[in-house]
């Protein structure tokens, strides 16, 4: 059942659905990495949450007007309306007044939340039978959507892209400076007001599939789990929408094999499964290539400490560095140096000599800026160079 | 009465030649302005230090003359003509510690930066705006970091690889907030090589300067600032204590000056 889920064998409408909820990661993924890196992210927390009252009052509207109170273009509407309200509550209050945005945030998103909450206790109160289905919104659900509906979502996930594709330029600029953005003439409030809109119609677009609570994840896990693979903008950019896009995928896969599986929470299990094997197993920036890195720098920061007391003929004290040489064969159980640790001891001496002379030589200076205690001097200068600083050295002791 | 409207048509007539004029600019955080009333237009082709005390509103000056802070009253002109009609031709450096430096980012990316405008919204990077940029990080004396992240960079290597984004742009131009703020001597010293090579091709430079010392030594001309304008002019005309005492008050060490008035 999973694995025929996994490869689209659960019959169209699934399948539709899965390839919808995919788009819509790919497309949440991209625009969330521009939120991130322009340390804007919980803004898309206060839009999603404002999007509940636009939700009920579309289905209420449509209702009244006699139609099928469920048809999602309408509920979108609904919601992007009172998302935008939302959004125009958080910039007012951070431009207007001295409040933080973070502030604004919580004022917003819970005041527009709870307006919603009690719309939709209303609903309920007045008609039972056919307001069943908007608190699947608040999760997401994908059982029983229709062909329609999956093709607007992916739609929707497909537009959105393209729009970051066009304005990918202005928000990167922005995101890392916006001062000189402006100076070369960008209108600040226009990109932001893009980079937002983005964010709303992703929201919008998501709230069938992951749900209101739940959309502000599938913008956030994505790009910070993909800035563990690349120092690169564009590439985090990209490897966001491809981690949303599994994510989508999966948790979409998932939620069809059986009945009363949220979609929303399982498309944000599997984006935060990926985010751990990001956090843990990316080159570079990942946890274990971090701490093996300080283990080994570690590990050289002992061995020429080790070298440079043996070599001053003073002993070694600390049990780390002693058993650290001991492992490399520089020094026997008793701290007493090895034929080897003295010969790389004496070297290691030497080469902090010609260190000192080199630091002390406003000729080199531009090399002097590299001595960190560590880098052997060969690596630093060619054999004649070293050469011509061994005539300043003077005979052995004289440092 | 019409004479009159005659003479404030005239007062506030543009200033064609130069690349920077700056008309009863007033900008103010709160209700305490930070910079008040200041009218002045810089030279073109000569290089120009934004003097004053800390809080005297040098940073304040030039980000609103930018558009980046919105001022209280004002009219800025760039060679006669409105701001946004100059922009091509400005090239605005930030103090570096503005931006997160852990930005994912390659050295080369951020010289890239400069092109936006040239650009556009779609415009293929192509080989020769590579080269553009790697030959204005040559220029830096950067050249060898083309592809380093700049989170790896000192603080003097992340102002030289600003000022290169700057000189991509191609502008005539050039305004620096404290370009000299925190970076090492050999920074300065390459620094200033390439300020000093950009007048000798005619540019304009612009620059907030903190060191009384070197005022002298690298400036042509000055402009004083404390809230107020106090004087612009060539250093030697400028720069002297009496001018400086208006400008910093009682804030004013004698010891700080140096020799740097008498030069």
């Amino acid at each position: 059942m999973l694995w025929d889920a996994l490869t689209l064998q659960l019959g169209y409408n699934a399948t539709l659905v899965t390839l919808g909820a995919m788009m819509l990661g790919v497309g949440a993924g991209a625009t969330g990495t521009y939120l991130y890196l322009g340390k804007r992210a919980l803004v898309s927390d206060a839009i999603s949450h404002a999007t509940l009252p636009g939700v009920v009052l579309g289905f209420m509207v449509m209702v009244a007007l006699g139609g099928e109170g469920r048809f999602l273009p309408g509920l979108m509407l609904g919601a992007a309306l009172s998302a935008g309200l939302g959004l125009l509550a958080v910039t007012g209050l951070t431009t207007r007044t001295r409040l933080h945005e973070d502030a604004a945030i919580g004022a917003v998103l819970s005041v527009f939340f709870g307006f919603g909450v009690v719309l939709l206790t209303v609903v309920q109160v007045m008609d039972a039978g056919r307001q069943a289905g908007l608190e699947t919104f608040l999760l997401g659900a994908t059982a029983g959507m229709l062909r329609d509906e999956a093709l607007t979502i992916a739609a929707g996930g497909a537009v959105v892209l393209a729009l970051v594709r066009l304005l990918h330029r202005p928000m990167i600029l922005v995101a890392f400076d916006p001062e000189y953005a402006v100076g070369q003439g960008m209108r600040l409030a226009r990109v932001d007001l893009a980079m937002m809109g983005l964010a709303l119609a992703i929201t919008v677009t998501g709230l069938k599939v992951v749900g209101l609570v739940l959309i502000v994840a599938l913008l956030i896990i994505p790009p910070v789990a993909a800035r563990f693979w690349s120092e690169r903008a564009g590439h985090v950019v990209m490897i966001a929408g491809a981690i949303g896009g599994v994510a989508g995928y999966l948790g979409a896969a998932v939620s069809a094999t059986a009945p009363d599986l949220p979609t929303g929470p399982l498309i944000v299990l599997a984006a935060f499964a990926l985010f751990v094997l990001s956090l843990l197993m990316a080159p570079g920036r990942g946890v274990l290539a971090a701490a093996l890195r300080h283990l080994r720098f570690q590990r050289r920061v002992h061995l020429r400490q080790g070298l440079l007391a043996l070599a001053a003929g003073q002993p070694v004290y600390e049990p780390l560095t002693l058993r650290l040489m001991r492992r490399a064969g520089l020094a026997r159980a008793d701290g007493v140096a090895t034929d080897t640790g003295r010969a790389m001891a004496a070297r290691a001496r030497l080469d902090e000599r010609r260190w000192q002379i080199l630091r002390s030589d406003p000729a080199f200076e531009a090399a002097a800026a590299r001595y960190d205690g560590l880098t052997p001097l060969d690596e630093v200068l060619t054999g004649d160079q070293i050469a011509a600083l061994d005539r300043g050295l003077g005979p052995e002791g004289a440092v | 009465m019409s004479m009159a409207l005659e003479l404030v048509g005239r007062a506030t007539a543009p200033d064609t030649d130069s690349p920077l004029s700056i008309r009863g600019l007033t900008v103010s955080y709160g209700e305490k302005p930070a910079v008040f009333s200041v009218d002045v237009s810089f030279r073109p082709g000569q290089m120009t230090a934004i003097v004053g005390p800390n809080g005297a509103g040098k940073s304040t000056l030039l980000k609103a003359a930018l558009g980046i802070i919105r001022p209280l009253s004002g009219q800025i002109t760039s060679y006669g003509r409105p701001l946004h009609e100059g922009r091509a031709r400005i090239a605005y450096v930030p103090q570096r510690a503005s931006v997160d430096w852990d930005f994912p980012a390659r050295v080369l990316d951020v010289v890239m930066m400069g092109l936006t405008r040239e650009l556009g919204l779609l415009g293929r990077v192509r080989a020769s705006h590579r080269a553009r940029a790697t030959a204005c990080l040559d220029r830096v004396g950067m050249a060898g970091f083309a592809h380093r992240q700049i989170g790896q960079l000192s603080g003097g290597q992340q102002q030289r690889v600003f000022l290169a984004r700057a000189l991509a742009q191609e502008a005539d131009l050039y305004l620096l907030d404290e370009p000299f703020a925190g970076v090492d001597a050999a920074t300065e010293k390459a620094i200033i090589a390439v300020l000093h090579g950009l007048r000798a091709e005619g540019k304009t430079v612009i620059a907030v300067h903190h060191d009384l010392a070197t005022v002298a030594e690298y400036f042509d001309r000055v402009f004083l600032i404390n809230t107020t304008a106090i004087a612009e002019g060539p250093v030697a005309e400028v720069f002297t204590p009496s001018h400086l005492q208006t400008a910093y008050g009682g804030r004013l060490a004698l010891a700080q000056m140096g020799g740097a008035a008498a030069g």
